[in-house]
């Protein structure tokens, strides 16, 4: 079955780029979707057998990941749908500059998209060090090619620092993973994320403080943690928004899920103390770098891709302080993911309808997209952690971790971070709300299309009912997880 | 075969002290193959004594991939966007070669002050190592064009590759497989990206990639 969920976005992928005609695309796009998401339900149901000799396995830490990625897949390929038949084949200018640009063929978006799922996938199985950073560095190069879909020199731009910053960061990584086995020579334990927790004690401590730390400074450049996040809001802003979504949603929390392996293996060791001083450190920072360019930001695509800057930050604080905090930082992923995809793909609808990324000169969406518009303004609550929400429960917990570990110097500063961007974020998005819309926008002449607004509906749906309640089977799933990781 | 082995280190510090100074492009693509091919013989020489199909696939994999194909693929993309030489890097030829043999001293200081457990084959491996993946490093923050930029990742990939040959035990065929994949895509890619950016600016400067900022 593992193999299946990573083998069939695969092949499908690679058919795309051969295979023509749009339509057929797109049908296999949506049926890849749907087969992978109905598989992983099927694995949350009857968990697979592991493969390849334990490298490849789904437990529930990993079925979380997959869940969360096979979700947003699902609901981006509804989404994709709609946005390649509403994006026209020939040249049109562009809107911030106005000189003429085309897209990239399609075939290499619906391509480059399924080999994107099939690298997370694996990102997700994968338990053996090594096997995960080839999933990982595959990730980027799938990816790569769909932030450079609009072809004009800004997406360009944008892929290349995407493609060289990541590559040379999980160059870094790949070197923290060769610490790793010098630091398992003496014992003989083999390189699976299970078998090191469990022989943790007797790697050599110095080397693995090294790995822990060259791997952190690796995936944290592909997770987005300041001051190593350059790429992010460039490939964020200039990307098609579903793939924003993607990126911001899927992409982050696969890099998030390795750091967080080596975290479980650094605690086991008994170094929690250094490993997790350096997750706060990364933590802070990312929040704060984050504050800094989201107060006065004038693109509403780069606050968003600051805003991931910021929650990743969360997350890496959270895994950093431990105890009631790793529940939240896992419950925060979730989270997250979902309201920030769902925040993208309003924003593609509202770039689609004003032709500008521009704050300044976006007003009235709830008069223009009347559907757009509430979920904007709902997913504005959602992000800054507003009950009734899923990230304010997540973002609670984590404080409840603080306060229960004596943190409290980093508990205020947590507070005043997350009440700083609160602030920084409530004067644009409200004014994107509310009023009139420019003269010059033409109204619509049909009402939104159904497969623009449902997908982010179906998220909306979705963190409004982890607000209210965290459902049995997640609760169950990150405690196991944080079991088999040993971090409680 | 020690000698031969310690001889073949010498050879890939001196092919990284050359890419830090030489201004023409097809010249330092040229050096990285070399330099990927002196590390895709190295292996062969570690085991000469018991030499398994596996080693030499790997090796052979490893010195196509890196001997062959990215030199082919890289001169095509210089010939593409017609450009012959790094006139004008951040940081010029004299003062690169300066800071070499400054890197060369702290890789080799490192390298020995590094309590590695087991016995690497010979002292020289982990510094030399350590010194391929600092002229990377440097390559890619030193020089404009895309290309230059692109060697010096390979560099430096070359340098974490050198560290793994350090120790006998090794990553498994798969995950030694995959990585080998994993660079040979990420090249193809950042080949076709440069051959996009020369379409676009008519040029392969990447400091004039610089309209996304805040």
């Amino acid at each position: 079955m593992i193999t299946a969920l990573v083998l069939i976005p695969m092949l499908s992928g690679i058919a795309a780029f051969f295979i023509g005609g749009n339509g057929f695309r797109r049908g296999l796009l949506l049926a890849c979707a749907i087969i992978h998401s109905g598989l992983t339900v099927a694995a949350w149901a009857v968990r697979p057998v592991s493969q390849l000799g334990g490298w490849l396995c789904l437990d529930s830490l990993e079925l979380l990941f997959l869940g969360i990625t096979s979700l947003l897949f699902l609901v981006a390929a509804v989404y994709a749908v709609g946005y390649l038949s509403r994006e026209t084949p020939d040249q049109r200018p562009d809107v911030e500059e106005g000189f003429l640009f085309s897209n990239a063929p399609e075939a290499t978006f619906t391509g480059c998209l399924l080999l994107f799922l099939s690298t997370m996938t694996l990102v997700a199985a994968a338990q053996h060090f090594g096997l995960m950073w080839v999933a990982v560095e595959a990730t980027t190069l799938a990816s790569a090619p769909l932030i450079y879909f609009h072809r004009h020199h800004r997406s360009l731009e944008a892929a290349w620092k995407y493609l060289l910053i990541c590559s040379v960061g999980i160059a870094i990584a790949l070197l923290g993973n060769f610490f790793l086995v010098v630091s398992a020579t003496m014992t003989r334990v083999s390189m699976t994320v299970p078998d090191m927790i469990r022989n943790a004690a007797s790697l050599d401590p110095a080397w693995l403080k090294a790995a822990f730390l060259l791997l952190l400074v690796g995936y944290g450049t592909k997770m987005g943690l300041a001051p190593l996040h350059t790429w992010l809001p460039d490939a964020h802003s200039e990307a098609p928004s579903v793939i924003s979504a993607l990126l911001s949603g899927a992409l982050l929390n696969c890099a998030f899920l390795a750091v967080l392996r080596i975290q479980a293996v650094c605690v086991a060791a008994g170094l929690a103390d250094f490993s997790r001083s350096l997750l706060i450190l990364f933590g802070l920072l990312s929040m704060g770098f984050a504050a800094v360019f989201i107060i006065g930001q004038m693109d509403y695509k780069r606050m968003l891709a600051y805003s991931s800057v910021e929650h990743m930050g969360i997350q890496a604080l959270g895994v950093g302080i431990g105890g009631a905090a790793s529940f939240g930082a896992i419950l925060h992923a979730v989270n997250h993911s979902l309201t920030k995809a769902m925040l993208f793909l309003a924003a593609g609808n509202i770039l689609a309808a004003y032709r500008t990324k521009s704050t300044a000169q976006v007003s009235g969406v709830m008069r223009l997209l009347p559907v757009t518009g509430v979920l904007w303004i709902a997913g504005f609550f959602a992000i800054t952690g507003s009950p009734p929400f899923g990230i304010f429960i997540s973002e609670l917990t984590i404080l409840k971790g603080m306060l229960d570990g004596h943190h409290v110097f980093i508990a205020i500063l947590y507070l005043a971070l997350l009440v700083a961007i609160f602030v920084g974020m409530t004067g644009v998005f409200l004014k994107m709300a509310h009023g009139l819309p420019n003269e010059s926008i033409r109204r619509p002449e049909k009402r939104e299309s159904y497969l623009a607004v449902i997908p982010p509906l179906v998220l909306g749906i979705a963190i409004l009912i982890l607000g209210v309640s965290i459902p049995r089977f997640l609760k169950d799933a990150i405690d196991l997880s944080i079991q088999a990781l040993r971090m409680n | 075969m020690n000698n031969w082995i310690e001889a073949l280190i010498v050879l890939v510090v001196l092919t990284n002290l050359r890419l830090l100074g030489t201004s023409r492009l097809i010249a330092c693509i040229r050096i990285v193959a070399f330099q990927g091919i002196l590390l895709g013989v190295l292996p062969l020489l570690f085991h000469a004594n018991d030499l398994t199909l596996r080693v030499m696939l790997q090796a052979a994999a490893s010195t196509f991939t890196k001997g062959v194909v990215f030199p082919w693929l890289l001169s095509r993309a210089v010939r593409e966007a017609d450009v012959r030489r790094e006139l004008e890097p951040i940081i010029g030829y004299t003062s690169s070669l300066l800071i070499g043999c400054v890197l060369l001293g702290t890789a080799l200081y490192v390298g020995w002050r590094l309590p590695l457990p087991g016995t690497a084959s010979t002292p020289f491996m982990v510094p030399a190592a350590l010194f391929t993946m600092m002229v990377g490093l440097f390559t890619i923050v030193a020089r404009r064009k895309a290309l230059t930029q692109v060697l010096g990742y390979l560099a430096m990939e070359n340098g974490i590759y050198t560290f793994g040959l350090a120790f006998a035990e090794k990553e498994p065929l798969l995950v030694e497989m995959g990585i080998l994949l994993d660079v040979f895509v990420a090249v193809f890619v950042m080949g076709i990206t440069i051959y996009h950016i020369n379409r676009e600016f008519d040029h392969i400067d990447t400091d004039q990639l610089s309209s996304l900022k805040d």
